[in-house]
């Protein structure tokens, strides 16, 4: 729970000083404390690209969370006289290969990216097209992984270290699901017809957030699952 | 240069009234639409929850009269009410419905910014109800581990409901969360991005910010549920030991391992206790409106009251573990949670003081809104004060397994919040049909409401400090220390309870009668001054505001503005030389 409030922590102090601080000399009920009829600053933002920002909350909510039952269940029986039963897991050597393609998955979404933000939408497509295989190439690898521990003598749906890499890599894997669904139809909008630039923009950027987002959590959770 | 998506663009978009019945009732993307779906299923499921409430208290004051009540399905009431009124009820009616509601209209806003995910919303929601009632009717019936749904004790056999039941109660909770995401993200980025010219975050009503700031809690908890919920899914199906320890019983051991039951309950209650919050902050911010707009007055000390309520915000994640006092823990570790609790009431207690010098010297009306919003606050204290008791260990302990807490937590978050849901629907009425709700009727509900709820409520209290446990079924003489008046008390109880329960007949006879034969509202009929008030029709059609969007120039609480020639003044009102803005606090000259 540490890390998961240490977050919260973290969040809840840059809401205050982002809602806060700024407006705690406004005083509404002045007449002419806030000008009239025009609005304050805020940034410059598509709503999309918000919602996609407090999405990006939520779901660092939930792997913080996550985290934080890892190391809670890691740590529990330890001197308390109860059975201890933790035993690491080696983790299967595709998961270097599945780490090295998520990274080139996002550097190809980066590509897409600045493509289209230079007007060039065909390539733009093909660096789309590339980091969305990539993408399923690294699902593909992690389902490798699951056989890889299936197979070997040390799956025990009991031992905690094992449940914990299945329940972690699955819901990593079924948000980078939910990113293909939206990756297919920006692409779709890309094929069928030649559209502008302007058309698709905002959804590869949000695109290319979620892919670096996502590989961020990926990267955390493999330095977990190493040192653990 | 300033921004306000929906605002500056809102010349590019062509209204597109749906037409057929399905489209603008059903598969409806119109934000009011949905947040009468999600009031009406709200409600339906609700009543269940009262419906099992009144069959526990039945099973309490006459034991062994009613062969339907059995000890496991005094259990599967148990939990099933406290869920679906926490969760199925509270929860969104408090966002999905008055979030929905008001939050487009508050703002000056056409709909949310993501009207399809806003509909997907609700059908995800109602789809988790289905499983939830689903779960009542599977082989061994719902879960009856109470609504906490501690392990072991939830997935062990001997438990109600602990094969298929605790599966529905857990999938159900899992797409409940997924549907509140999918609201939440809707809420949170239509308050940050969709508010019209000159609606800045410190001239919203406070209900929005009670509703904002509870979104952004719900964004931020409920994944805790939805962890543990998956974790214990597992444990029960796939056999793995997150929660469940190795656990012998009938000279069999289970195929579980060392698990940390522990760790659910840290979890749950990470969950549990800004869910608290989420329930509470939306009251907060609707009684805020409801007492300045009927004392013609404006809120004593918005800005406390903005800071208060997302100062209640950051707390609530650090106070979770006043729940668990009894299940032991490091004592430095009970002297911390024990701290922010006591700081914790600190912002609350601004905001009950700020809620009653609002009233102080105000033109006080007491029409049936103003009569929930009071009875919330006296309620509201009442239930707090003995919060303050519960939040130190050693006073917990004590009274923990008590009637005391039941009392407590149904005081503070069970009828305060439903009175602050009363007297918002009787305050919204007539801008959601057009129509008000008869006067009389509204009173009746009202004083039998309020008054039953201290009839049952003060009596737990007493048995609580008697040391009566709660959750039993039946105590019959297996508690000596039982004196005979605990009886009578339960008897009392029971009849108050059915009481208070038929009066919600009135209420729901007086929604239905009403929307017929209810006098027909003008568009603002308190005299308001928040932006739900001044649409161009009543109900606001499809778009809200007509062609154009309204403007801002003054907060939501100009009432008896100094030398204004009427006691309100809306906040879309240009200003001119004879009505200045609201000075110190709007007090007469």
């Amino acid at each position: 729970m540490s890390s998961a409030a240490a977050y919260l922590a973290l969040l809840a102090g840059i809401v205050v000083w982002a809602l806060l601080v700024r407006k705690l000399t406004t005083k509404p009920w002045e007449f002419g404390a806030v000008e009239q009829g025009g609005v304050e600053e805020l940034p410059n933002a598509a709503p999309a690209r918000v919602g996609l920002w407090v999405f990006l909350g939520v779901v660092t909510s939930l792997f913080a969370l996550f985290m934080s039952a890892y190391y809670m269940r890691m740590g529990h029986g330890h001197g308390e006289g109860l059975t201890h039963d933790w035993h690491p897991l080696i983790e299967p050597p595709i998961l270097w290969v599945n780490s090295v393609l998520l990274i080139a998955a996002s550097v190809a979404m980066q590509r897409a990216r600045w493509c289209v933000s230079q007007q060039h939408v065909e390539r733009a497509r093909d660096a789309l097209i590339v980091g969305g295989l990539l993408t399923a190439m690294f699902l593909c690898g992690q389902v490798y992984a699951w056989s890889t521990v299936l197979r070997s003598g040390e799956f025990n749906a009991t031992n905690p270290a094992v449940a914990f890499f299945y329940v972690i890599t699955a819901v990593h894997g079924l948000h980078l699901v939910g990113g293909l669904v939206v990756w297919a139809r920006t692409l779709r909008r890309m094929i069928g017809k030649r559209p502008e630039p302007i058309d698709v923009r905002l959804s590869i950027e949000l695109c290319t957030t979620y892919w670096h987002f996502l590989l961020i959590v990926w990267l955390v959770l493999f330095v977990l699952l190493l040192l653990t | 240069m300033a921004f306000v998506a929906i605002a500056d663009r809102d010349h590019e978009h062509v209204l597109h009234e749906p037409q057929s019945f399905v489209r603008k009732y059903v598969w409806s993307q119109d934000h009011k639409v949905i947040a009468v779906q999600y009031a009406i299923v709200a409600i339906l499921i609700g009543l269940v929850a009262l419906g099992m409430s009144i069959l526990m208290r039945l099973q309490l004051a006459f034991p062994d009269t009613f062969s339907l009540i059995s000890p496991d399905r005094y259990y599967q009431y148990i939990t099933m009410h406290g869920m679906i009124m926490v969760i199925y009820l509270l929860t969104a009616l408090f966002l999905g419905g008055f979030g929905n509601y008001l939050i487009p209209l508050m703002c000056g806003s056409r709909d949310m910014v993501f009207p399809y995910m806003n509909m997907l919303s609700f059908w995800v929601y109602f789809l988790a109800v289905l499983v939830l009632v689903a779960g009542m009717f599977v082989p061994g019936g719902a879960t009856g581990a109470g609504w906490t749904l501690y392990p072991p004790q939830a997935i062990s056999a001997g438990t109600p409901g602990a094969g298929w039941g605790i599966i529905l109660m857990l999938t159900s909770l899992a797409i409940f969360i997924v549907a509140f995401t999918m609201g939440g993200l809707n809420y949170v980025t239509t308050v940050l991005q969709a508010r019209c010219r000159g609606m800045t975050l410190m001239r919203m009503p406070l209900s929005v910010w009670g509703i904002f700031t509870a979104s952004i809690l719900g964004l931020l908890a409920f994944p805790a549920l939805f962890v543990s919920a998956v974790m214990m899914a597992l444990d029960s199906v796939v056999g793995t030991s997150f929660f469940m320890p190795a656990v012998a019983s009938m000279g069999e051991t289970s195929r579980h391992s060392g698990g940390s039951p522990l760790l659910f309950q840290h979890l749950f209650w990470f969950f549990g206790h800004p869910e608290v919050y989420i329930v509470a902050l939306p009251a907060f911010g609707i009684v805020s409106d409801l007492l300045s707009t009927h004392a013609r007055r404006n809120i004593f000390g918005y800005r406390m009251m903005v800071w208060a309520i997302v100062a209640i915000g950051c707390l609530s994640f650090v106070v979770w573990a006043h729940h668990m006092y009894i299940s032991g823990m490091n004592p430095y570790f009970g002297f911390f949670f024990a701290t922010t609790t006591l700081i914790i009431a600190v912002p609350t207690a601004i905001k009950v003081y700020n809620w009653v010098l609002t009233l102080w010297r105000g033109d006080i009306h007491l029409n049936v809104p103003m009569l929930f919003a009071i009875g919330f606050i006296f309620t509201f204290i009442n239930g707090g004060l003995t919060g303050l008791f519960l939040g130190n260990v050693t006073v917990d302990v004590p009274l923990s397994g008590t009637y005391f807490v039941v009392a407590h937590f149904h005081l503070v978050m069970g009828v305060s919040p439903i009175l602050v849901v009363f007297g918002a629907i009787y305050h919204w009425y007539p801008k959601i049909t057009g129509r008000m709700l008869d006067d009389t009727m509204g009173k009746v509900h009202f004083w039998i409401t309020f008054i039953g709820t201290y009839a049952i409520y003060l009596p737990m209290y007493y048995l609580g400090i008697l040391g009566v446990p709660r959750r039993y079924y039946a105590y019959g003489n297996a508690i000596e220390f039982i004196p005979p008046s605990v009886h009578e008390a339960n008897v009392w109880i029971t009849l108050s309870a059915l009481v208070v329960a038929s009066a919600q007949l009135v209420f729901l006879f007086n929604l239905i009668w009403s929307y017929f034969y209810g006098k027909v509202a003008d568009g603002n009929p308190w005299r308001a001054t928040t932006l739900e008030w001044q649409t161009p029709e009543t109900p606001p059609k499809h778009g809200n505001w007509g062609k154009d969007l309204p403007v801002v120039y003054r907060w939501a609480y100009d009432y008896n503005v100094p030398n204004a020639p009427r006691d309100f003044i809306p906040q879309d009102e240009p200003p001119d030389d004879r009505q200045p803005a609201g000075r110190e606090h709007g007090v007469k000259s």
